[in-house]
Formats: C-alpha cells, structure tokens, sequence
C-alpha cells in the first residue's frame, strides 16, 4: 500500500493547525471582546464553512486562484506561486475550511472567563498581551486542546475543499481521503479499507485523548 | 485629597437612573459606601479604577488627573493602578496564592509580610480552588495591597470572613493603609462591620 496519502495528510492537518492556532488566537480573543456589527459580519464569515457545502467553497477557492484571472493570475505572475493543484493551495483552502473549529472554542472558553479576571490584571498594571499571556491562556486550556485536536481531526477528513482546489495528484495533493474515493473508483476496496481503517484510528485516537486530558473538566471534546 | 464629580447612566430593571456623584475624600482616609443593592456602588468604583467610563465628569487623585471627560483625558486602570478587591474576588484559576503576588510584585519582603497579614504563609502553593471562601478573600485583599496602590477600592472585602478573622485583619490592615498611605473606598452592606475603621461615609441612593 502507497502511504505517500497518509503523510501528506498528516502533514498537511500539522501545517494547517499550527497556523489556525498562530492565526486564530488572536482573532478568537478580538471576537471575544464586547460585540458590534462588524464583529458579527466577521464571525458569521468564519461561521460560514460550518454550513457551506464544502464543493462550494472549493469552487470560489478555484476561481479565486486560478492562474487565469484575479488574484491568482496576480500571485501567479508576480511571485511565480501557483495554489490551484498545489500542496500550498491544499493548505490555503484547509485554513479557510477549519478556521471555525479552532476559533469557535477558543472564542467560547475566552467568554466564559469572568470579565473581573482581566479587569483584576489591569489594575495591577499589566498590559492586554500579558493578561493574555498570563492569566486568560493558562484559564481556557482544556478547550484549547479541544480546538487544536478539532481542527487536526476536520482536516483529516476534509475531501469536497481539496477535491476541488488540489484535484488528485500524488505526493502532492493525494490526500488519504482522496485516496480513499480513487481506491473504490477503481475497486481495490482492500486499499480503501486500509486508508480508512488508518484515518478512523487516528481520529479515535485523538478523540480520546481530548476526554482523557479534559476528565477533570468534564467537558465533551464537541464543546 | 480625592476630588470625584461623576455621572453614569445605569441599566436597571425599569429604565434607566443616574449614578451621580460629587465628593471629596482626603487623602489617607477609609470611607464607607452604603446604598440600596443597584444604586451603583460597584459601578462606582469601577470608574475610579478606569474600568468603566461615566458620561460626564472629572476625578483628581491628589493633583493629578485620571478622567476629565471635558478635557478628553481617561487613564488606563494600567497607569491609574488603583488596589482592587472585587467582590467575586477575581483570583486567577491557574495561580497559587504565591504566584498571585509574584503577579504583582517582584518584592518578596513585602509578599512575605503580606501573606503572614493575611495568615495565608502556610498555604503559598494552594490554588484559589482549594481555599476557603475566607482564605480567597484574604487573598484578594493581599493581591489588591500587593501593589501599594494609593488608592484602594474594596467591594464587600469582609464579606466571607468569621467575626474573630475579620476583626483581627482590619486591625492589621489600617496599620498597613497608613503605612502605605492609601486612600481607601470600602463598599458594605453591613452597617456595624466597619465600625472604628472608617473615617467618613458616602450614601448613594
């Protein structure tokens, strides 16, 4: 069996969650921070892949950035970078498609917090970015992890986003659920049950550990 | 001296009523505030912390301003840096009482002074959650002394405290306010509790 799939999906939910969580921290704590109109806008932009079918969002991903007009003609002949059919468009569009799932826990354990938390560091001196740092951080790890193990599981399995943008190019865009569907295409179901046994383990896998490390908070890893 | 002229629209059940406020405390002084249950009391501190804005108003601590609203000048509570108990007591989750006061100062004589104050030095490496609504306190008074604010702003700060404990840290306690020359606003609801401690009162209605 070719795990060449296995890996790039691997490393592709690794790349994608480790910049949702550089990315999403800060935005999840912005969003979190009093309302207004334009907060709602944006959260219901991030919203969005949670209710869009995922074809839908691949199709506007692949005109947005084909070389052939707009923005990816732009990125095309200005810095020679190429998304549709490439591993960094994979990345693009997996970083659109979980972003709720990473900021969406995150955004709820910030809310949670009692606002005195933060109004208490203030009066001590600190600064918005060591309150952060300090006080708010260290209070919502258990949904972090939640958010973190959320985003890895979403982008295991994503198959409509990168269907559409990455098409299925070995060792560059083959991710395994794509090698999943190829392998029942051509009616190797043995390959097929393999690939999906490899990505039910690991997702289970990961599931588990979230309960295991949120015991003492009681909280369902969906939360 | 304290100059505070304030006025705060409040949210309450029927509409809406006005916090409005003119009084002067002097320096180094301990003033009651008393009033009805959402006449404001909370609110009020809050503004002196800089943690909520009023409409309309200045405050002066000592010569220096903290908010004019005409001359558009509003202090962070960073740079005001006011002592604060709130009355949830605000601890932060993942901190020992220790690490509360190492959050605030790096002066350890005074941490170690302050714990001993607070009868909390045999509990340093106890996190909020397993304290005693009495030890959380003290810790939330500690941490809000731990900064030597000039002024301190209480919100109920004996509330969960037995009679002996409390009698004994309010002695303790205006030893160090003078010490350190705090100007202090403690908001009670019991009419006998500060008793002996505080200097004047301030009723809002």
């Amino acid at each position: 069996m070719d795990l060449s799939p296995i890996w790039l999906t691997l490393k592709l939910a690794a790349i994608t969650t480790l910049l949702l969580l550089i990315v999403g921290l800060p935005i999840a704590w912005w969003l979190s921070k009093g309302r207004s109109f334009f907060k709602t806008i944006i959260e219901a932009i991030i919203t969005m892949p949670l209710v869009l079918p995922p074809s839908v969002l691949g199709f506007y991903l692949l005109l947005a950035f084909s070389p052939r007009h707009g923005i990816g003609q732009w990125l095309q002949d200005s810095f020679d970078i190429q998304l549709v059919f490439s591993f960094q468009g994979l990345v693009l569009a997996s970083f659109i498609y979980s972003m709720p799932f990473m900021i969406g826990p995150i955004k709820s354990a910030l809310q949670q917090l009692p606002a005195s938390l933060t109004q208490a560091s203030y009066t001590l001196g600190k600064t918005q970015w060591q309150t952060f740092k300090s006080v708010l951080l260290p209070n919502i790890k258990p949904s972090l992890l939640t958010a973190v193990v959320l985003t890895f599981a979403h982008t295991l399995g994503e198959f409509g986003v990168v269907l559409m943008i990455g098409g299925n190019i070995p060792n560059v865009t083959r991710v395994a659920s794509i090698a999943v569907y190829d392998s029942v295409e051509r009616m190797d179901y043995a390959a097929a049950n393999s690939y999906s046994l490899i990505l039910f383990s690991i997702t289970f896998v990961m599931v588990i550990s979230v309960f295991v490390f949120n015991k003492y908070q009681a909280r369902s890893p969906l939360e | 001296m304290i100059n505070v002229s304030i006025e705060k629209q409040l949210k309450v059940y029927h509409g809406r009523q006005v916090l409005k406020i003119d009084h002067q405390f002097a320096t180094g002084s301990i003033t009651k505030i008393y009033g009805p249950s959402g006449a404001g009391k909370t609110t009020f501190l809050k503004i002196i912390a800089g943690l909520t804005s009023p409409e309309k108003g200045r405050i002066l601590i000592n010569g220096l301003t903290w908010l004019d609203t005409d001359a558009n000048i509003n202090l962070s509570p960073q740079k005001r840096m006011p002592g604060f108990v709130f009355q949830d007591y605000a601890l932060f989750p993942n901190m020992t009482a220790l690490e509360h006061l190492r959050y605030a100062t790096d002066d350890i004589a005074w941490i170690k002074r302050l714990l001993l104050l607070g009868k909390l030095d045999t509990l340093t490496d106890h996190k909020p959650i397993h304290l005693s609504g009495g030890q959380q306190q003290r810790l939330a008074i500690l941490r809000a002394l731990a900064i030597r604010p000039k002024v301190l702003l209480m919100d109920e700060p004996f509330s969960a405290l037995d009679p002996e404990m409390k009698a004994e840290l309010i002695a303790d306690l205006k030893t160090i306010f003078k010490e350190i020359g705090a100007t202090v606003l403690m908001v009670s609801h019991n009419p006998q509790e500060l008793e002996g401690l505080v200097d004047g009162e301030l009723y809002i209605p």
